[in-house]
């Protein structure tokens, strides 16, 4: 259960949503979860076109949406397919000679850029239960309905990369 | 070495605050319901439009808080709501020159979703009540086509989602008492001194 389905909306959550939230509250309650996630997928410099992005998909398909979603890890799936638009985008453009790798990313961000920078290098699906479970702050079972994937398979890609992770910082 | 976790990735809420504010202002237009607050004379007043017209005007300390408010224009209009100061501009400007004594009759488009049947009738027939003129609760509910509804009529002027612009503080008691008004009676004697109808 995601702790924000019982922050702002629990005093009216007895009586039955026929909707889903005004979108105006939805923007503001996962706008900061969504900023985090993308700077730490994409950079600094991309996240904003990316957060432009997920939000507008997510106002066009908002009306389809279930009342009872769990709307953080809605946005933040949306965000996911995003950031990795953008990636592919990125690499499909032409890269000057010499230009730094990809990741990057996080140069610019101080200071846990270092170690964000290395999640950006982990393997793809180690990358992103990262991401997704410690910058868009998801829970195993959530970063699990996001990819599609088991929450097993969640839990494992996490550790890995934690594990990838640690022998890489402290050798 | 112990396993920590990582710890998310500094970054700054203003940021996400600024991000948050330019797409609300860029997708603007794409949303079914835009709103704003006001500042007028009789308090701060929210104002909600849809691409059919103004579809609610409330004053924040009435009965209903601003996330009540919303939350049933999202139930009964679309939740694709957003904070759009500037699609409220023309009502803004109409309500300012109003409050200013320039105005006697609004010209903004309503869009008249969240009444129908009967009480749409009242407040229709509410709504052609000229400035400067009174009614009451009888002769509107005659107007709407039920002359012993006085009581109805009633109920559905204090339930009018848009006050000031669909005046019901212009329908009053038969004998002359002010009657009821959802925003308090303070607010009704203003509109009416601006009016002219009470010294």
């Amino acid at each position: 259960m995601s702790p924000d389905r019982i922050s702002r909306t629990a005093p009216r959550a007895r009586s039955i949503r026929v909707s889903p939230p005004p979108f105006q509250r939805f923007l503001d309650q996962h706008r900061d979860h969504v900023w985090r996630y993308l700077v730490a997928a994409v950079g600094r410099q991309a996240a904003d076109d990316c957060f432009q992005e997920t939000f507008l998909a997510a106002l066009r398909a908002y009306p389809r949406l279930r009342p009872d979603s769990d709307l953080r890890a809605w946005v933040l799936t949306i965000a996911h397919r995003k950031a990795m638009d953008h990636h592919r985008a990125r690499a499909r453009a032409p890269v000057p000679v010499g230009a730094a790798p990809d990741a990057g990313a996080w140069q610019d961000a101080e200071p846990d850029g270092e170690v964000w920078a290395r999640v950006a290098a982990l393997p793809g699906k180690q990358r992103t239960a990262l991401l997704l479970r410690y910058a868009g702050d998801l829970s195993h079972a959530q970063v699990a309905a996001a990819l599609g994937c088991s929450e097993e398979a969640a839990r494992r890609s996490a550790h890995e990369g934690l594990k990838t992770l640690r022998l890489e910082i402290t050798p | 070495m112990t396993t920590t976790p990582l710890t998310p990735p500094t970054a700054d809420p203003s940021d996400a605050a600024a991000a948050a504010a330019r797409f609300a202002a860029a997708a603007a237009p794409e949303a079914d319901v835009a709103y704003t607050v006001l500042d007028t004379p009789v308090g701060r007043v929210l104002a909600a439009g849809t691409a059919h017209g103004l579809v609610r005007l409330a004053y924040e300390d009435g009965g209903e808080d601003e996330d009540t408010i919303l939350d049933r224009l999202a139930a009964r209009v679309s939740p694709r709501i957003l904070e759009a100061p500037a699609r409220l501009d023309p009502v803004r400007r109409e309500l300012d020159e109003y409050f200013e004594g320039r105005r006697t009759q609004f010209e903004l488009p309503i869009d008249w979703s969240l009444v129908a049947g009967f009480g749409r009738r009242v407040l229709e027939a509410t709504a052609a009540i000229p400035f400067g003129g009174t009614s009451t609760y009888t002769q509107v509910a005659a107007l709407a086509g039920s002359p012993r509804g006085s009581r109805a009529a009633g109920s559905a002027l204090g339930a009018n989602p848009l006050p000031i612009v669909v005046p019901c503080h212009r329908v009053l008691r038969t004998g002359g008492g002010l009657g009821g008004y959802t925003g308090g009676l303070g607010r009704k004697e203003t509109l009416l001194r601006i009016e002219g109808v009470l010294l």
